[in-house]
């Protein structure tokens, strides 16, 4: 009895700390990969994608899937930084698309992506939930509020950790506004940001302003001076050892074709 | 002597799965103090924030671990003993945090203890309280999700505790609150002190619930682990550095109480 006792809290440590590791996809891309002679693209095409792309992501992969019926495409959503530490580890990817570009640095830096691309931008917004408990309003006098004249004094404000991208650029445009000792909560994605803004848990929260598209009209959203212009870039990388490099390529192609732009500005993405 | 050596020999066939078991349980322990950063040990330490997780971590296990004792002790002996109908339905319910995945757990505590919700609402209004992103709500967080490995090991303690020393109790003239002090509580105390070992591991390594109910700010709500998942996105080596840091003093901790405390529980 007494050994198992001791040795639990290593196990729950331990299970803490690996957890990350348990998000990768186990599985190897599908073997042979697309050979060069043929124009048909085959196998698995395995996509590392930052959280805020979940949906524009699995729109633009069925496309995919659908103009080449032998290709299956996977993803494996989470915060970029969570990936790109996958990605270092060798988990078996193609492609990696990134919310900012220090992620994706983070690989490039070790040879570990070919050449990337940006493809899409994004803005915050300030997320308020339906009932806005703290009585949010836009300043009189018209034009667009800076993020100090909308945040009341005593708000409870949710924003992302600073160790992820969306966290980076929050405290970034927080700093700027003297408002750095106004959070309540660091989450450990904009994701779940959002969800407290919905639960109503929080009086308000910074999100992209692509979450706001993508919740449907379940929270109210001001822009900001500081934040509407687009200010985060999106990089997308081929990866130096990626088991699928023609369909990757294929992808990325996509992703900067008229076609995949317009599905990002319809999810509320700007142009790079 | 020779009889009791044995009575411990292990039969061939417990031998091996024992040896893997014993090996799956400590490689990743291994891997974990091979890969540490040795080098960085004291700037990762004394980096801002480390102690003050660290401390809140211990901190808010013990007070989770309080709580758990005060309410759990209690229920599993209503669990274990009382012939109450409806009494499985009631155990089912009460290991319910154990299946549930803490995160599952974190958000249902939202529904309840919430500014919005049943019961927050109304201490929002009425007393102005509000539990979310509170180191009380840590506490809470963490002992939804620890209290049933209190109440399991202590029923089981109960139920394998010979109450027929209860009935003697009784008809020496011992009232039942006495009886369940002075006879019952001795009785089962090494099974409480591994109960309660077991829910101060479970909540100092509380994620979940935590990240969800609580929030994560540094000195209110940012635990040990919480400060581990976020580094690991950042800095591996500092995440590995905090990991064995946390392991470091909870090994300490258990060693030390052992001998006061889990020692009777040996030797009982």
């Amino acid at each position: 009895m007494r050994v198992p006792v001791l040795l639990l809290p290593l196990l729950l440590a331990l299970s803490a700390c690996t957890a990350q590791d348990a998000d990768a996809p186990p599985e190897e891309a599908a073997a042979g990969s697309a050979a060069p002679a043929a124009d048909e693209l085959s196998g698995t095409l395995t996509v590392f994608a930052a959280a805020s792309l979940t949906d524009v992501f699995t729109a633009l992969g069925e496309e995919l899937e659908a103009q080449h019926p032998r290709l299956e495409v996977e993803f494996n959503f989470a915060g970029s930084s969570a990936l790109a530490g996958q990605i270092a580890q060798g988990a078996p990817a193609d492609v990696f698309a990134s919310a900012d570009e220090v992620q994706m640095d983070r690989l490039t830096g070790e040879a570990l992506v070919e050449s990337t691309d940006v493809f899409a931008q994004n803005a915050m917004m300030l997320a308020v939930p339906v009932e806005n408990p703290a009585g949010i309003a836009l300043p009189g006098g018209g034009g667009v509020p800076t993020l100090a004249t909308l945040l009341p004094d005593d708000v409870t404000m949710a924003v992302c950790a600073p160790e992820v991208p969306c966290g980076a650029l929050s405290a970034q445009l927080l700093e700027a506004a003297g408002l750095a000792d106004v959070p309540d909560t660091y989450e450990e994605d904009v994701r779940a940001v959002l969800t407290k803004v919905q639960l109503g848990e929080v009086d308000a929260g910074l999100v992209y302003v692509t979450d706001v598209r993508a919740s449907g009209g379940s929270v109210l959203a001001f822009g900001f001076r500081e934040g509407i212009a687009p200010r985060n870039a999106y990089p997308v990388g081929v990866l130096e050892d990626a088991p699928n490099p023609a369909a990757a390529r294929a992808f990325t192609d996509l992703l900067l074709s008229e076609e995949g732009q317009r599905v990002l500005t319809d999810a509320g993405f700007f142009e790079p | 002597m020779s009889r009791t050596r044995e009575g411990t020999r292990v039969p061939a066939p417990l031998l091996i799965p024992a040896a893997i078991g014993v090996l799956f349980l400590t490689l990743p322990l291994a891997g974990l103090l091979i890969r540490t950063p040795w080098s960085q040990l004291g700037t990762q330490l004394t980096a801002p924030g480390v102690g003050q997780a660290l401390r809140l971590s211990l901190v808010s296990a013990t007070l989770a671990t309080g709580l758990s004792l005060l309410l759990g002790v209690p229920l599993a002996w209503v669990l274990a003993r009382s012939r109450a109908r409806g009494r499985t339905v009631l155990r089912a319910l009460v290991t319910v945090p154990l299946m549930l995945p803490p995160v599952v757990g974190g958000v249902a505590l939202f529904l309840v203890l919430g500014r919005q919700g049943i019961v927050g609402s109304w201490l929002d209004q009425a007393f102005g309280l509000t539990i979310p992103f509170t180191t009380t709500a840590v506490v809470i967080a963490e002992t939804f999700v620890a209290m049933p490995f209190l109440v399991i090991s202590v029923e089981g303690a109960l139920r394998a505790a010979d109450a027929r020393f209860e009935d003697v109790a009784a008809t020496l003239g011992a009232g039942r609150w006495t009886t369940f002090r002075r006879v019952t509580l001795p009785l089962v105390a090494p099974g409480i002190a591994a109960g309660a070992v077991l829910c101060w591991a479970r909540a100092l390594g509380e994620f979940g619930a935590t990240i969800t109910f609580a929030g994560n700010f540094p000195g209110t709500t940012q635990t040990m682990p919480l400060s581990v998942y976020l580094a690991l996105q950042r800095d591996p080596d500092a995440a590995i550095v905090l990991s064995v840091l946390l392991l470091g003093v909870s090994l300490a901790t258990l060693l030390l109480l052992r001998d006061r405390w889990l020692g009777r529980a040996g030797t009982a």
